[in-house]
């Protein structure tokens, strides 16, 4: 079985953009999503910047029902539906009354429903679980978010939630190529995403990783590749894509965004210089190689990069592993990156809202820009030429971009995405 | 209005959120069944207690709620639990 797999649904909820055509035109010209949250300040966090998609509670209703939402508090689980809807109708595909066995989902999360998980924790330390409710165990199981989408979509294939950090995103869009692949599945809504909010990211700021130098002008706050960056800035959201083989695709005659033309997701083994929070950088180049050896191409072949750069010390290690593993520097090397200058690190979500701004470049022909990067690190520089940064909209056509995310754990993957041709 | 009609009205808008048959809630009486008229998910019903509990300011034990599978038999508890009061 030589299946090609392709993708015909995008679904986006981003910090910067809510849907394809608002992501599309923020991504385009740099828009920022990254606000000054009161809440943050008064909880004494030292960073009180972050990244939350601006959804009303009339857009909330367009995507659960009345029943859904009470006692509802899973911002998670929400992003996750609305961007997995959005992407099977964007596939053209419609919801009956009918189990649909050809069709699956493997929606990553970090956690899922922490708020919901405190107001139990609340009730419970009072002895009052009793008073719970129906719906603690739904919105806070780990795999809440697809079970969610499974119900609403009708998805009769594996529904399951993967779960590996940062990586979370990227690794679930392999995994239902996977399943394509093998011939399991026609269609698998793929995709992560996170919750937002302080439960979730104050692990982050103990942690002394987020920036705290930027609470008086929070849309510079986030500077991947930049040499005042300062550390990363927490965001949420979900990316969700259909993925489905090139035979069904065609068989319906949809619109085919790119194909995936491989990937490879591995870990360091928190060896050699990989820990808990630090690749392995034999690991990550292990990781791209095989990813371009699986995909048959050349690393020339490659237009654009859409890095991990989080805005740490560890962007130069992140291009210099990239360097590496292509074979590439200076004006040879790709074009690069960063959405998290625009959104922060949606953590959890991150592969997978960059992975749709990756495939949004090949679909329309353009490199978004980097923004906070006028001070570029000159470690990253003396490797790779400064015209390969964009901080500029570069609009052209282009036919492969690589995605890679590493996340805690010492956990890597890498996907290759192409513009399709029959 | 007697005082029954006016217990099955409070009833009703407390059921309403969780319904799945229009017609059956239209015509809800006495003898309606929860789960097997008004199709309510049964991992609901634990919802509708705590919102009955709420509204009368009461406290159902588990027997109590065990029981409390129509109409009728919701009543009955209620207005027991009530007048303990």
């Amino acid at each position: 079985m030589n299946n090609r797999v392709v993708i015909t649904g995008l679904g986006i909820v981003s910090p910067n953009g809510v849907g394809l055509d608002a992501f599309t035109n923020a991504i385009k010209s740099g828009t920022s999503g990254i606000e000054f949250h009161e809440e943050l300040k008064e909880l004494n966090f030292s960073c009180c910047i972050g990244g939350i998609p601006n959804v009303t509670e009339e857009l909330k209703r367009n995507y659960l029902t009345e029943l859904q939402l009470k006692n509802f508090n899973s911002s998670g689980i929400l992003y996750g539906c609305m961007a997995g809807i959005d992407a099977w109708k964007d596939a053209g595909l419609s919801i009956t009354d009918k189990t649909d066995f050809d069709s699956g989902t493997i929606f990553g999360a970090g956690t899922s429903g922490v708020e919901k998980f405190r107001e139990a924790i609340y009730k419970l330390d009072d002895k009052n679980v009793r008073r719970l409710g129906s719906t603690v165990v739904a919105q806070t199981m780990a795999s809440g978010v697809s079970a969610y989408l499974g119900g609403i979509l009708g998805l009769g294939n594996q529904v399951t939630s993967n779960s590996s950090a940062c990586t979370t995103g990227t690794e679930a869009i392999l995994m239902g190529y996977d399943r394509i692949i093998a011939g399991k599945a026609k269609r698998m809504v793929v995709g992560s995403t996170s919750d937002h909010g302080t439960y979730l990211w104050g692990g982050f700021d103990a942690m002394r990783v987020l920036t705290y130098k930027h609470n008086e002008s929070p849309e510079t706050g986030s500077r991947p590749m930049s040499a005042s960056a300062s550390g990363f800035v927490p965001g949420s959201g979900a990316g969700a894509m259909v993925l489905e083989s090139l035979e069904s695709a065609l068989e319906r005659n949809a619109t085919i965004y790119a194909e995936i033309l491989g990937g490879d997701v591995n870990s360091g083994g928190q060896r050699n210089e990989g820990t808990m929070t630090a690749p392995n950088s034999e690991a990550v180049q292990r990781c791209i190689k095989n990813a371009i050896r699986n995909s048959n191409i050349k690393s020339e072949d490659i237009d654009a990069i859409n890095g991990h750069l989080t805005a740490t010390s560890k962007d130069f290690t992140e291009i210099e592993n990239w360097s590496k593993a292509l074979g590439l520097k200076g004006n040879d090397f790709p074009h690069v990156n960063s959405l998290k200058s625009m959104v922060g690190h949606c953590l959890s979500a991150a592969g997978a809202i960059e992975s749709v701004a990756s495939v949004l470049q090949i679909h329309h022909g353009f490199i978004f820009p980097n923004i906070n990067c006028e001070d570029l690190n000159e470690q990253i520089t003396s490797l790779i030429s400064a015209q390969k940064i964009p901080q500029t909209l570069i609009e052209k056509e282009i036919n492969i971009v690589a995605k890679a995310s590493f996340g805690f754990g010492d956990v890597n993957g890498c996907i290759l995405f192409k513009k399709f041709k029959k | 209005m007697s005082d029954k009609q006016e217990m099955i009205d409070g009833l009703k808008q407390i059921v309403k959120p969780y319904i799945q048959d229009d017609e059956a809630f239209k015509n809800l009486n006495e003898d309606t069944d929860f789960i097997n008229d008004l199709k309510i998910n049964s991992a609901n019903l634990v919802d509708v207690i705590l919102d009955i509990e709420d509204k009368y300011d009461i406290e159902l034990d588990n027997e109590s709620m065990d029981k409390m599978l129509n109409v009728k038999a919701a009543l009955e508890v209620i207005n027991a639990k009530v007048s303990e009061k």
